[in-house]
């Protein structure tokens, strides 16, 4: 372990350490950069698309080297019943050219690029270590973290805890709850192997291109929903439920994504293929009423640690955040280096710029988002309502005349225990959480 | 926990184990997970058994829990869902042991 005082150390080498990393070693500071697996990514998880727009300021044309599995060009979302499925599917061919939307990818590969990327900027990458504590100054400010490593103290003038969505650096600060499953989904994943030619066919994008369709009304009444995305040679398929929904229905988690495989309108696509990985990950989707203080005397969160997924329904977003999050946070350490001031005031720079930037600007938009999203009638109403509806409008009664759009959908309302008032709220509170 | 049937969806469907299987464990010497089974005994949930998606946990004959750390996600849904404070005490394994995902 280095044994000067360092100006920055970096805990998790996921995309927001590394993006912190990269900030600080371009803007000259040295920086150790913790991974506590053998590699960055190894312990990640996502959950469809990264969308690399936020690293067009810092490493131009990304797309011509990143580690991509394929670009995403088609993105649907479906509601389902048991038998039924209603989609939004939208296509674009300019998502497939440069410079891109969303790509698909492995986190082994993709952390893996990103921390090169921290590395070949100056920073020092240590694997295989866990940052087991923070060591505190005389007046309770940050100044290192210990390691699992023998003399394994790392002291520095900040840290920044990108550690995870489990943050225990976050936690000991008291900055996050011990535990907070409310503010937590869980992941689960199924990679599956599929000859390139078959995916391209199956879900009609040619090579290179890829899908990401997401899904809700398949979770059996917990909230969450379920997500099927293509590589090059997999197709991935998993779901995301509330980790307290989860515990009371005492369904098991793989039983969920045996549910989405099964499902009529997701079975043809998976036919034939075989698993290639299982995995399971925890998401913060509390949003932007659960999120904690981000900085305090020595110490900048990041990334899941700091809650920054973005989970608002139709957009899901959390590697761009966790990026974002972090190049700002490198940012925001480096002048708080170069003033010589690491306190909490010194370092809340690193908010103002989050909230002038996306990262805290769209959680602040769509606070009110994760929870229309979890309710009960989008979860186990609406999907089944417009679904009826939508079987309403397109089945043809000859010789009895069609029975008229208003009639079906308060028949589908109706069948769904949907109440007109309840529709009108649910409308207005979607208009001003989406406004 | 075998669950091998056909739902409709044209295929057998995979079984724990073979799911299990297909991911990569560097097993450390440490138990990263520790459970006291004390404090379980007096749970009523026991959330952890079904919630745990490696599932690691299972309740035992007297009431308590009988658990392994070995085959792990390291995601924290035990903890969490834990509704006995301090029933389970979680940490990360050693550096670089643990769980290592290929295609997370």
């Amino acid at each position: 372990m280095p044994a000067e005082i360092l100006d920055a150390v970096v805990v998790g080498a996921g995309p927001a350490g590394s993006a912190a990393a990269l900030a600080l070693a371009r803007a000259g500071r040295s920086v150790v950069l913790l991974e506590r697996g053998p590699f960055p990514g190894s312990k990640n998880v996502y959950g469809g698309v990264v969308y690399g727009r936020v690293l067009d300021e810092v490493i131009p044309r990304w797309w011509e080297q990143v580690p991509v599995q394929r670009w995403v060009v088609r993105r649907g979302t479906m509601a389902l019943t048991g038998s039924q499925a209603l989609s939004v599917d939208y296509r674009t061919q300019a998502w497939g050219e440069p410079p891109y939307n969303g790509m698909t990818t492995f986190r082994s590969d993709f952390d893996s690029w990103l921390a090169d990327h921290a590395v070949a900027a100056g920073a020092d990458l240590i694997t295989s270590t866990v940052a087991t504590g923070l060591i505190r100054g005389p007046g309770g400010e940050v100044t290192g973290v210990r390691t699992d490593r023998p003399d394994g103290e790392i002291r520095a003038r900040a840290v920044i805890a990108a550690d995870g969505v489990n943050s225990f650096l976050a936690k000991e600060a008291g900055l996050l709850p011990a535990t907070a499953a409310a503010e937590h989904t869980l992941g689960v994943k199924e990679v599956l192997g599929l000859p390139a030619s078959v995916i391209e066919d199956r879900f009609a994008v040619g090579p290179g291109e890829g899908a990401d369709f997401e899904m809700i009304g398949v979770t059996r009444g917990i909230p969450g929903g379920g997500f099927l995305y293509t590589g090059t040679d997999t197709v991935s398929v998993g779901v995301v439920v509330s980790l307290t929904g989860l515990a009371a229905s005492a369904v098991r988690p793989e039983e969920l994504v045996a549910d989405v495989k099964a499902h009529p309108a997701i079975a043809p696509y998976l036919r034939g293929a075989t698993v290639r990985e299982y995995s399971a990950h925890l998401i913060p989707e509390g949003g932007y009423r659960a999120m904690p203080k981000l900085a305090i005397d020595g110490m900048v969160i990041a990334g899941d640690a700091a809650g920054l997924c973005l989970a608002a329904g139709l957009w899901l977003e959390g590697v761009n955040f966790a990026i974002g999050s972090g190049l700002a946070a490198g940012r925001a350490v480096a002048r708080a280096v170069g003033a010589g001031d690491t306190s909490a005031r010194g370092l809340a720079g690193y908010r103002r710029e989050l909230e002038s930037a996306f990262v805290l600007a769209d959680h602040k938009r769509l606070r009110g988002a994760p929870r229309l999203v979890l309710s009960e009638r989008v979860q186990q109403r609406y999907p089944g309502m417009v679904c009826d509806l939508a079987e309403g409008v397109f089945t043809v009664t000859n010789p009895v005349p069609k029975p008229g759009l208003a009639r079906l959908a308060r028949q589908s309302a109706k069948r769904h225990g949907v109440r007109l008032s309840g529709l009108l709220r649910d409308t207005l509170s979607g208009a001003r959480v989406y406004r | 926990m075998t669950a091998v049937g056909d739902r409709g969806g044209g295929w057998p469907e995979t079984s724990f184990a073979e799911l299990i299987g297909t991911v990569e464990f560097r097993v450390g010497q440490r138990a990263h997970i520790t459970v006291d089974s004390g404090v379980c005994r007096s749970c009523t949930t026991k959330a952890c058994v079904t919630a745990c998606p490696a599932n690691l946990f299972a309740p035992t004959a007297d009431g308590g829990i009988l658990f392994s750390y070995e085959q792990c996600f390291e995601c924290g849904t035990c903890y969490q869902v834990c509704n006995n404070e301090g029933a389970i005490t979680w940490t990360y394994p050693d550096g670089g042991h643990g769980v290592v995902f290929r295609n997370g």
